[in-house]
């Protein structure tokens, strides 16, 4: 197997394939060839046809015309089964894994070794996972069970058990929303050693640093069409951006940074700990003011956000809302001091997924439209359609389900129902995960609007040109404690006029970037 | 600083309790209840060879039924109709025995528990109504079934090799009850920790939609073990109308609680994906253990209803306190 030879050959070939659901196109003659031996990024925004055309190539999906070849054969009955078998596989975000059952077991799901009585033998299966990681390089104990590995491990786990079914196109949505900055190098290294024994990698993420530092090639779709396939080395991020929105943006770099007008202090932490998490923070946030929290995941950044809104208790030191200490023991008390908190697990944390987009909006200010008890429907409805017009919500109506909306607006529709109680503090907890660029340039140049309008706001991310185009400081947390502050002005080029020009914002990124790997040395 | 899931390292003993207490909690309850009974009872005869085998003939039923309860809870489905299909199989199994003789009546027995299952099951899987909804519904049908069918009397069984054979005979001073509480045993530990089935029962009630993409059928897997649990109730139930040699409707009543809490205080989780056959049995000898031991102390009835209520409530309690 020669990576010379292999790379040119082609493992999937998708000629013009088209889907329709319920009349709307999904996908519009869509080509799509991706190469043995190839990291092949899938980029477009939310409801491009990115996921369709991988369920369709997964055989989740069958396709209304066109034709699938894989490695130069023609498919003609398509079934997840046949996929399977044709050597397709597809990591799921964290759901082909049972967390009840061991690695091992985990691997073998489905392709048991068996004993001369016909009963399971886990301890081949074991020695053959050790196998399998030993040769990839992995260091996993299969005798574990999945649910107390970590989100990369998980990853990698399930990567290991496509791989022991003889995968040669292996499909990754999103892999590195749950993982930290090492796992994804892990990750990366990893990828590189399949993409080397000749596996084909469909690499789809919203990250575009990932993109640009993994992907050998890239295609682009847009509204179910096909925008461009090129060589990543022909691409630049600006060029990306303005292929996946469709006019020419630059992104988060057109976000406005107004010059930091402080007003009163809103929210201050002296020597603030939690049982385990957070460690001894001393922290103050004005009116008008972003503030970001960098760090890893596992430094008590979330750790922080749930003890400032009445979820995790307070050990130690003082926290004061507008001058006056406060104690915050329920997310009541948080929310009477005009505290919001916008969570991290969007689906499990924020939006009654099931209900409608207005009982989720409502649902915190349940005490304003309601009297004695009795919901004024003509108030809520109102307030949603408000929270719709501002957040430019993309939903046919106030009644839609929140489930049948993307992520992106989902996620304004959590936005929406703290904005509706009108908060003096807000805390935002990675708000962009999962989210196509441009709803999150939206969401970004939103934060930045409800600071100048008087929020003090402290936005935890993982993504470093979102905390550079929104924060005015920024701390950097390590085992709970903050390990430095950045003010935002140390990382503008010397000749920045403040434009946002994306120049200045890459200049930034460098120089944030050398800042944190200095302080968690 | 180890990882302890990275680290390829033997597990240590002391990460062995660790992690795993929570599945064994039921041997040491069940070892502390056993000395606090043989020391506060011993006098009152607890001890006696005769008592001790007594307590295996009365749990021999709720152990059976706790079995196939496992992979039902395992699985992520409850079932709650196994006392009543007991009560119910009991009727059939006596009945079927007038109009046939023995082998007629075993055949209605466990006819009877295949038909409730499969009814469970295809109301569950193929129009999705919650097994604990179609299976309340069913406990209250099948209850009334046996009532109709037996006019509310008791039929009686004439079969000496029947009642003999089905729970009322021993071997020597061995109950015959004690030998099928131990091959329900074996062969259910079997299948649940070495056979695909078993497997597939774990990981449909561990992560429903991973086990669907990992091409596992998980409503069959839901049928068949709804299925299970009906056939062990009718087993039960024959059990039941062996030992007393008769079958009535009120054999097994209330039995799916003692099932229930004898599963989950051996570890099985109400919210699937975990369950140890070994431990059900556990559990429900822990459950005969208590009532005996009760009656023993002299308690009423009344009474007793509240301390084993207390206990099972105590011990659940102990055993979920994990984080």
């Amino acid at each position: 197997m020669t990576p010379e030879r292999s790379s040119t050959s082609l493992a999937v070939k998708m000629d013009k394939v088209s889907k329709a659901f319920g009349g709307v196109k999904a996908l519009d003659e869509v080509n799509l060839e991706i190469r043995s031996g190839e990291i092949h990024a899938l980029l477009g925004g939310n409801g491009a046809g990115k996921s369709t055309i991988l369920k369709v190539l997964r055989g989740v999906h069958t396709a209304d015309s066109g034709v699938i070849e894989i490695e130069g054969k023609p498919v003609i009955q398509h079934s997840t089964e046949a996929a399977q078998k044709a050597g397709i596989g597809m990591i799921f975000q964290e759901m082909s894994l049972i967390p009840t059952l061991t690695v091992a077991q985990n691997i073998f799901l489905t392709n048991e070794y068996k004993d001369s009585l016909g009963l399971i033998d886990d301890k081949t299966a074991i020695s053959k996972s050790r196998e399998l990681f030993k040769d990839l390089g992995v260091n996993i104990n299969p005798r574990a069970y999945v649910d107390e590995l970590s989100a990369g491990q998980r990853q990698l786990t399930e990567i290991v058990k496509a791989i022991s079914q003889n995968t040669r196109v292996l499909i990754l949505d999103e892999p590195s929303t749950a993982l930290t900055s090492d796992e994804v190098d892990r990750l990366f290294e990893f990828l590189h050693q399949i993409k080397e024994r000749g596996t084909a990698v469909v690499y789809v993420s919203h990250r575009m640093d990932e993109i640009m530092r993994i992907a050998d090639r890239a295609t682009i779709l847009r509204d179910g069409r096909n925008v461009i396939t090129a060589p990543i080395s022909e691409l630049t991020i600006e060029l990306i951006i303005e292929h996946i929105i469709g006019i020419k943006s630059g992104g988060l770099s057109d976000i406005e940074r107004k010059p930091v007008s402080r007003g009163e202090l809103l929210l201050e932490l002296k020597n603030v700990s939690g049982k385990h998490r957070p460690k001894n923070i001393n922290l103050a946030v004005h009116a008008g003011e972003v503030i970001g929290v960098a760090g890893l995941l596992g430094s008590g950044r979330s750790a922080l956000a749930r003890l400032l809104f009445g979820l995790d208790p307070l050990v130690s030191g003082s926290i004061f809302v507008a001058g006056k200490e406060v104690n915050l023991r329920k997310p009541k008390d948080a929310i009477d001091q005009g505290i919001a908190l916008i969570p991290e697990d969007r689906l499990h944390q924020g939006v009654v997924i099931d209900h409608s987009v207005e009982e989720n909006i409502s649902l915190s200010v349940m005490d304003r439209l309601s009297k004695y008890g009795w919901v004024s429907m003509r108030r809520a409805v109102e307030n949603a359609n408000k929270q719709i017009f501002d957040l430019r919500i993309k939903t046919p109506s106030y009644r839609t389900i929140v489930r049948n909306l993307s992520g992106g607006n989902q996620q304004k529709i959590v936005l929406g129902k703290w904005l509706a109680s009108e908060p003096r503090v807000l805390i935002l907890d990675e708000p962009t995960a999962g989210i196509d660029i441009g709803s999150k340039s939206e969401i970004i140049a939103l934060v930045r609007q409800l600071a100048s309008d008087g929020c003090a706001v402290i936005l935890i991310s993982s993504e470093l040109p979102e905390l550079l185009a929104a924060c005015d400081n920024i701390i950097v947390m390590k085992d709970g404690e903050i390990v430095r502050t950045i003010e935002r002005h140390e990382l503008d080029s010397p000749e920045s006029n403040n434009s946002g020009a994306s120049t200045d914002l890459q200049y930034a990124e460098k120089k944030f970037q050398q800042a944190l790997q200095e302080a968690h040395q | 600083m180890s990882n302890p899931v990275s680290d390829e390292a033997r597990p240590t003993l002391l990460g062995w309790i660790q992690s795993s207490w929570r599945q064994n909690i039921i041997y040491l309850g069940f070892i502390i209840i056993f000395m606090f009974f043989a020391i506060t009872l011993g006098d009152k005869g607890f001890l006696s060879s005769i008592n001790l085998l007594n307590i295996i003939r009365q749990t021999a039923m709720i152990s059976v039924m706790a079995v196939a309860m496992t992979f039902v809870l395992a699985a992520g489905e409850i079932d709650l109709s196994v006392g009543a299909v007991a009560g119910l199989a009991s009727v059939t199994t006596a009945m079927g025995m007038d109009i046939g003789g023995v082998p007629f009546g075993i055949f209605a027995g466990l006819s009877t528990g295949l038909l409730v299952g499969m009814l469970n099951g295809l109301l569950s899987t193929k129009i999705g109504i919650p097994s604990f909804l179609t299976t309340l519904a069913m406990m209250g049908i099948a209850k009334g079934v046996a009532m109709w069918i037996s006019s509310t009397k008791a039929v009686p069984i004439l079969s000496e090799g029947y009642a003999w054979f089905f729970g009322g005979g021993s071997i020597g001073p061995i109950p015959v009850l004690l030998f099928w509480t131990l091959s329900f045993c074996v062969v259910g530990q079997l299948v649940l920790k070495r056979t695909t089935f078993g497997r597939f029962v774990l990981s449909s009630g561990g992560n429903e939609t991973a086990a669907r993409y990992s091409g596992i059928n998980t409503s069959a897997i839901k049928f068949r073990v709804l299925v299970m649990t009906s056939m062990a109730a009718a087993v039960a139930g024959m059990l039941y109308a062996g030992r007393l040699q008769s079958g009535r409707f009120q054999l097994g009543e209330g039995d799916e609680l003692s099932v229930i809490a004898a599963a989950v205080l051996g570890g099985t989780s109400l919210f699937g994906g975990k369950g140890t056959v070994i431990g059900s049995i556990m559990g429900a000898l822990m459950i005969g253990l208590i009532n005996n031991g009760l009656i023993l102390m002299g308690l009423e009835f009344s009474q007793q209803l509240i301390a084993r209520g207390g206990i099972i409530i105590l011990a659940v309690a102990i055993s979920q306190n994990r984080k």
